[in-house]
């Protein structure tokens, strides 16, 4: 048979999002921040690491995916894991392109 | 085990009094409908128009072929016939015509549910569609573009003054009609299941479906993403491409393939459902292998991401990056392989019959892996250096696109064209196409491996005279086909008023779409199937047959 076809509908409270909108604003304020630093390459990885837990608050709090069945992050999981193999896939030309030259 | 095919008598059978033709009338009923089967029927419509758009392209560059000086059109008109021809072809019908109508018409029928899992969102999808389509209609009427299809920076952003952006734009918006069908199927299998159905119960149409939704869902948001870029950088220049502001023209292949890739499988994918079903019932055999062919549809479709740059071997990516996907691209090639096998198992010591339906399918596996195989030589990458952008290229694309998918549509289109419309096409002339386009597609695209291998290049309007000869086969073969496709548009359409009445399953297959009237109600069943019997059960049907009184609504 199927799987469960309704996940409880776990009511959130107006305080979770307060919190997590809270952090989403304290991040923004903290890339700025970190765009006045001079640290080289790692602005970029700084950045975007930052990026990246924002986005998974949304996703895991406004989204209501930490409340949802596990066929529904398993779902988002694909999608993620299709974005990191057009990532790493493509770092495999960029990075070893110049290697050996023949 | 195999039962012999005996057709029930189609002499009595009769038109259901209701079904969902005749439920509702009106422009407007159509238009507005939430039926899937109407919906399915809608993107036949259009697609369909796409194709003969598509079709006339062809058989423009076919005829500028036809002498080595190209004299027929200028070199300017010719890039833009192969580039409406690809695009048309490509993004608006063979990637919508088996998913969107088959695949509409079919799943709910063939997991016993009453309809989709998003009835509304599955007609915006088809309004999504036909906006899109209109954009390209527009850039079309307009003067064209000429970039091919595949958009290549920086000719697109920089270097042509045609209707790249609204051409793109049109891809974009019409890319969202295939998430949302996408979104729709997997819901619907994973969740409108009749009591019964288990996943190793599905017909392997549907399992073939579902990894074709599954390839919509995570490919074509990168596609979109894509060319709204090539748009920006038309547009306003922001240089993601462009190496004068740091950006990259390779990028711009790289993301363009990852979607492509994938997006030709999402090209064979459906085909091979349909082939799985034809071949299993003119057979009367369970398919060979069942749990091997699902698998091999999952497999296909998370491979297929993983082989994008052998398309790019001579673009100057890196050499080890190369060796990598050149290898990736040759495991790719085994899941196609095995359902290859499957079928041809199936058909040993089956009771074949040969109607037109299976004559397709012939076609689709010899066809199909031709092309296939040609795939493997290019994959390697001493061998793609000398062919590739080369006639063998698109020799070896259109056996898999035309020879493979056009195939399976059409044996598709002739299986379940009696639970469509209720009536039979008629069998000698179905027959008599299938031989004609056989026949004309190798005529068509065999001289075109020769005339690649030689070192005929693609997209160019003219060619040095020693190609001709292979040329004028090509150009016979393509008015061979001509016929070939215009013959069953012919005979289907007039088939829907004169045709013979079908019945509920002329075929005696046990699938349950066969299991209810054709053409079926609007509610599909008329009360919920409860699934007792394993997929291509032959022995059920036979028992069923027997014990059971006919009921139609
Ligand atoms: C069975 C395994 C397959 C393999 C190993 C394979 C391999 C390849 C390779 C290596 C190329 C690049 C050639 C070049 O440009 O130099 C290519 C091109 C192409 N293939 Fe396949 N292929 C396979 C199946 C398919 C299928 C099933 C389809 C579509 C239904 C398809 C459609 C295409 C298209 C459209 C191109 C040309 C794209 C362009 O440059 O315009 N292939 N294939
Ligand atoms: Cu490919």
């Amino acid at each position: 048979m199927s799987e469960p076809t309704h996940h409880a509908h776990t009511v959130v409270h107006p305080k979770v999002y307060a919190a997590v909108f809270g952090a989403l604003l304290l991040f923004t304020a903290l890339t700025v921040f970190a765009s006045s630093l001079e640290l080289g390459v790692f602005n970029a990885v700084v950045a975007l690491a930052i990026a990246v837990i924002k986005a998974t608050l949304v996703v895991l709090f406004f989204m209501h995916i930490r409340y949802s069945s596990k066929l529904l992050k398993l779902t988002i999981c694909s999608g993620v894991f299709m974005f990191l193999v057009l990532i790493t896939m493509t770092l495999t030309d960029y990075i070893s392109r110049a290697w050996g030259l023949w | 085990m195999s039962t012999i095919i005996s057709l029930p008598d189609q002499s009595t059978a009769t038109l259901p009094k209701r079904s969902y033709l005749n439920s509702e009338y009106g422009l407007k009923s159509w238009l507005l409908t939430l039926d899937h089967k109407r919906i399915g029927i809608l993107y036949l419509i259009v697609t369909l128009f796409f194709f003969c758009i598509g079709g006339t392209m062809a058989a423009l560059i076919r005829l500028n072929l036809l002498t080595p000086g190209g004299e027929l059109v200028a070199a300017d008109t010719y890039n833009k016939l192969f580039s409406i021809h690809g695009i048309i072809m490509v993004f608006f019908f063979l990637v919508p015509i088996a998913p969107a109508v088959l695949g509409n018409f079919l799943i709910p029928l063939m997991i016993g549910a009453k309809d989709v899992a998003f009835p509304r969102l599955n007609l915006l999808s088809w309004y999504l569609f036909v906006t899109g389509g209109c954009f390209e209609l527009y850039a079309i009427i307009w003067g064209g573009m000429d970039t091919g299809w595949t958009f290549t920076t920086p000719l697109s952003t920089h270097y042509v003054n045609t209707h790249v952006v609204s051409a793109a734009l049109g891809i974009f918006v019409a890319g969202f009609s295939s998430i949302l069908t996408g979104v729709n199927f997997i819901v619907t299998i994973h969740r409108l299941r009749a009591p019964g159905m288990t996943w190793f119960r599905m017909p392997l149409f549907i399992w073939s479906y579902y990894a074709t939704s599954i390839l919509f869902v995570l490919a074509t948001p990168v596609i979109a993403i894509t060319l709204v870029l090539i748009v920006l950088e038309r547009v306003i220049g922001i240089g993601v491409f462009d190496p004068a502001k740091g950006g990259d023209p390779l990028l711009f292949q790289h993301l363009f393939w990852f979607y492509s890739h994938p997006a030709v499988y999402v090209m064979i994918l459906p085909g091979m459902g349909v082939i799985s079903e034809v071949v299993a019932c003119f057979s009367r055999k369970r398919v060979f292998g069942y749990t091997a062919v699902a698998f091999s549809s999952v497999a296909i479709a998370v491979f297929s991401f993983f082989v994008w740059a052998h398309h790019m071997f001579i673009m100057g990516i890196s050499n080890y990056s190369a060796l990598v996907f050149s290898l990736m691209t040759m495991l790719v090639a085994v899941p196609s392989a095995i359902k290859i096998f499957n079928w041809s198992s199936t058909m040993y010591k089956g009771s074949i019959t040969f109607d037109t339906p299976m004559l397709y399918s012939f076609s689709f596996i010899g066809l199909f892996t031709i092309g296939g195989m040609t795939g493997v030589m290019l994959a390697s990458l001493g061998m793609d250096i000398h062919l590739t952008e080369t006639y063998f290229v698109v020799a070896h694309f259109h056996y898999v696109m035309v020879g493979g998918m056009v195939s399976a549509v059409m044996a598709g289109l002739h299986f379940w064209w009696p639970k469509i419309t209720g009536r039979m096409y008629p069998e000698p002339l179905g027959r008599l196409a299938a031989a004609i386009l056989f026949i004309g597609f190798n005529l068509t695209f065999f001289p075109q491996f020769i005339v690649g291998y030689l070192g005929m290049p693609r997209r160019y309007h003219s060619y040095p005279p020693e190609f001709q000869v292979l040329n004028v086969l090509s150009t016979a073969g393509a008015s061979v086909l001509a016929i070939g496709y215009l013959l069953p548009a012919v005979y289907l359409l007039w088939s829907m008023k004169y045709g013979k009445i079908a019945g509920a399953n002329p075929w005696q297959a046990p699938g349950l779409e066969w299991q209810v009237q054709s053409p079926p109600l609007t509610e599909n069943f008329p009360e919920p199937p409860v699934v007792d019997f394993e997929a291509y059960d032959f022995e059920w049907l036979a028992n069923h047959t027997k014990s059971e009184v006919q009921t139609v609504g």
